[in-house]
């Protein structure tokens, strides 16, 4: 019985609240019929940005409420508004599919959703004296028409998708541009520069060879020297650009070598498809290394686990720590690389990682396979 | 001592049995291919093979896979690997069978040419010749709650040596103490893992996998 009161007076306050919130629809729509008249006399500028604001928090409100009412989350349509001067912002609210569908929704949410309030108003109040009716039914039409109305269309799903791919691709040339400058700089130190003192070395030996044979000897030496030094460099580089373990055993290999090489033991369990992709296999192979390192550097984990498995359409990675947590993906470098290598994906990081821990890191990597699945294994190392 | 060589590249190839036959070894057959040396490894029966890890036609771990098959039907056929990176699993994976006479080294190790050779033999001998990388990573790695958490750092130390296949003598030397304190600490690793007394090649062959494997 005392529930059944918590619930109507609920639906009653929502009917209230509404009637409020729809009148402001109606108040912001004649202001944005305003704007576009006073755009044309520039004050309307200034005002257009101040009220999409207020009609976003609006929509968002209703967004919030419908979603929740309903069971279904409604997704958010807007796109990026732009930095930069008045008429840049303006001019991109107005280009936003999201803008149009927006006034058309004032206008509906301020006639048609301002009944429904007034219904919803009379309905709740009836409602608390006839028990055995059952309540909300003009709150729900309400929300049925705030999804109608705010979920993103297709247009607004489109434009979302395409700044999203332009914001990737941008991302992920601007890596690989500073990939390729870091390489070249460490063969130019590196490997070239020990090339260039071996050869100089075997040049002075020659020479020296029939006058001073001891002085040659100790300049072969250093020659030998200087190649395994270069040797070693050119293998850390290649392990930075593709773990030649990777390309022998793919990545459920590479990941167990990784594991076995790492200073906090590490448990991996797998069930994924022999190979996957060569891209796939690296951009995961390094998402897990990378969220591995930043375990061994800021978790002070005393365990970590490692599983992956692949469920036909996407791998799906975890990294999980018995650390002291408080990741944050939005200052640490680590986290936003992986971001990075898995948004060329389209895949997805979630980091769960509450202070005191523990820290589990979700990478979703969507992929199809190339080869049939092999049976599960799973190793401590 | 008959020796099977494979290795791609026909200039190391031609370099290696250069270096080999002029200490003494005979190279009875040199293959470039993973077909080539698991027949090879099979029909010649060699005293020790020369493998280089990546051989056609995968250029992958083709060598590897080859000479551990081979193992499993010419049980402890000394294998000496030889490659431009090494990787903890690939010497884990060689040394499995616990039957020793294996060697996994970097290929640069090969310009040091008395070391190598004594790497060779080693092999051939029933022992193993881990890469200084190998055991360089394993140094890094913290002790846990593992079987060699038992081991005082200098008991790990003569163990990465012996890892590397240097005899009790060779790594009395590179400590600077006696080949008495050596055989101290040995006797000391053995026993904190519990490995009963029998030749003692057999049991430094069981140490390192326990190193390897920790």
């Amino acid at each position: 019985m005392f529930r059944e009161f918590v619930v109507r007076s609920r639906l009653l306050a929502i009917s209230f609240v509404s009637l409020f919130l729809c009148t402001l629809s109606l108040v912001l729509f004649v202001l944005s019929i305003a704007d576009l008249v006073l755009i044309a006399v520039w004050v309307g500028i200034p005002l257009l940005i101040k009220e999409i604001a207020v009609t976003r928090w609006l929509s968002g409100v209703h967004r919030k409420y419908a979603g929740g009412l309903l069971g279904e989350p409604i997704d958010v349509p807007y796109l990026r508004i732009p930095e930069g001067g008045m008429l840049v912002r303006a001019r991109a609210i107005l280009a936003d599919p999201a803008y149009r569908r927006d006034v058309r929704w004032l206008l509906a949410d301020g006639t048609a959703g301002l009944a429904l309030a007034c219904l919803g108003v009379a309905e709740g109040l009836l409602d608390m004296l006839f028990w055995w009716l059952p309540p909300g039914h003009a709150v729900h039409a309400h929300a049925r028409l705030s999804r109608a109305l705010l979920s993103p269309s297709e247009k607004s799903r489109l434009a979302l998708r395409v700044e999203q791919l332009t914001e990737s691709r941008a991302e992920t040339v601007d890596t690989q541009a500073a990939e390729l400058r870091r390489i070249e700089r460490d063969l130019h130190d590196g490997a070239q520069a020990r090339l260039v003192a071996l050869g100089m070395s075997l040049a002075m030996a020659e020479e020296q060879l029939a006058s001073d044979p001891e002085g040659a000897r100790a300049l072969l030496t250093e020659a030998r020297t200087a190649s395994s030094d270069a040797l070693a460099e050119l293998r850390s580089l290649i392990r930075g650009i593709h773990p030649p373990v990777l390309a022998d055993r793919g990545l459920v290999g590479a990941v167990q070598a990784l594991a076995l090489a790492s200073p906090i033991p590490v448990t991996v369990t797998a069930d994924v498809p022999d190979r996957l992709p060569a891209p796939a296999e690296s951009a995961g192979y390094f998402a897990v290394a990378e969220g591995l390192t930043n375990v061994i550097k800021h978790a002070q984990a005393t365990s970590v686990r490692i599983s992956l498995a692949h469920d036909g359409t996407a791998l799906r990675a975890e990294v999980i720590d018995d650390g002291i947590g408080g990741a944050d993906p939005d200052r640490g470098t680590g986290l936003r690389g992986i971001m990075r290598r898995l948004s060329a994906f389209d895949g997805a990081l979630t980091v769960e990682s509450p202070p005191g821990g523990p820290t589990k890191l979700v990478m979703v990597l969507p992929c199809v396979s190339s080869s049939p699945k092999t049976s599960p294994s799973s190793g401590t190392a | 001592m008959r020796v099977v060589l494979a290795e791609d590249l026909a200039l190391l190839r031609d370099g290696l049995i250069r270096l080999l036959e002029a200490n003494d070894f005979e190279v009875v057959e040199a293959v470039d291919n993973g077909p080539s040396l698991s027949r090879a490894l099979i029909t010649q029966r060699p005293d020790v093979a020369v493998v280089d890890v990546r051989l056609p036609p995968t250029f992958t771990d083709e060598g590897l896979r080859a000479v551990i098959e081979a193992r499993a039907v010419v049980p402890g056929l000394p294998v000496l690997v030889l490659s431009q990176y090494v990787e903890q699993l690939y010497a884990r994976e060689l040394l499995a069978d616990r039957s020793g006479g294996v060697g996994y080294l970097l290929k640069d190790r090969v310009f040091n040419v008395a070391q190598f050779v004594d790497a060779v033999r080693q092999v051939a001998a029933g022992g193993t010749a881990m890469d200084p990388e190998v055991v360089a990573q394993l140094l890094t790695r913290r002790a846990g709650d593992r079987p060699l958490a038992s081991l005082t750092p200098r008991e790990r130390e003569v163990l990465g040596l012996m890892a590397e296949g240097r005899s009790n003598a060779a790594v009395a030397a590179r400590l600077f103490v006696t080949e008495k304190a050596v055989s101290k600490h040995t006797n000391n690793i053995f026993s904190k893992l519990g490995l009963p007394q029998s030749e003692d090649d057999n049991r430094r062959v069981l140490a390192v996998l326990a190193y390897l494997n920790d």
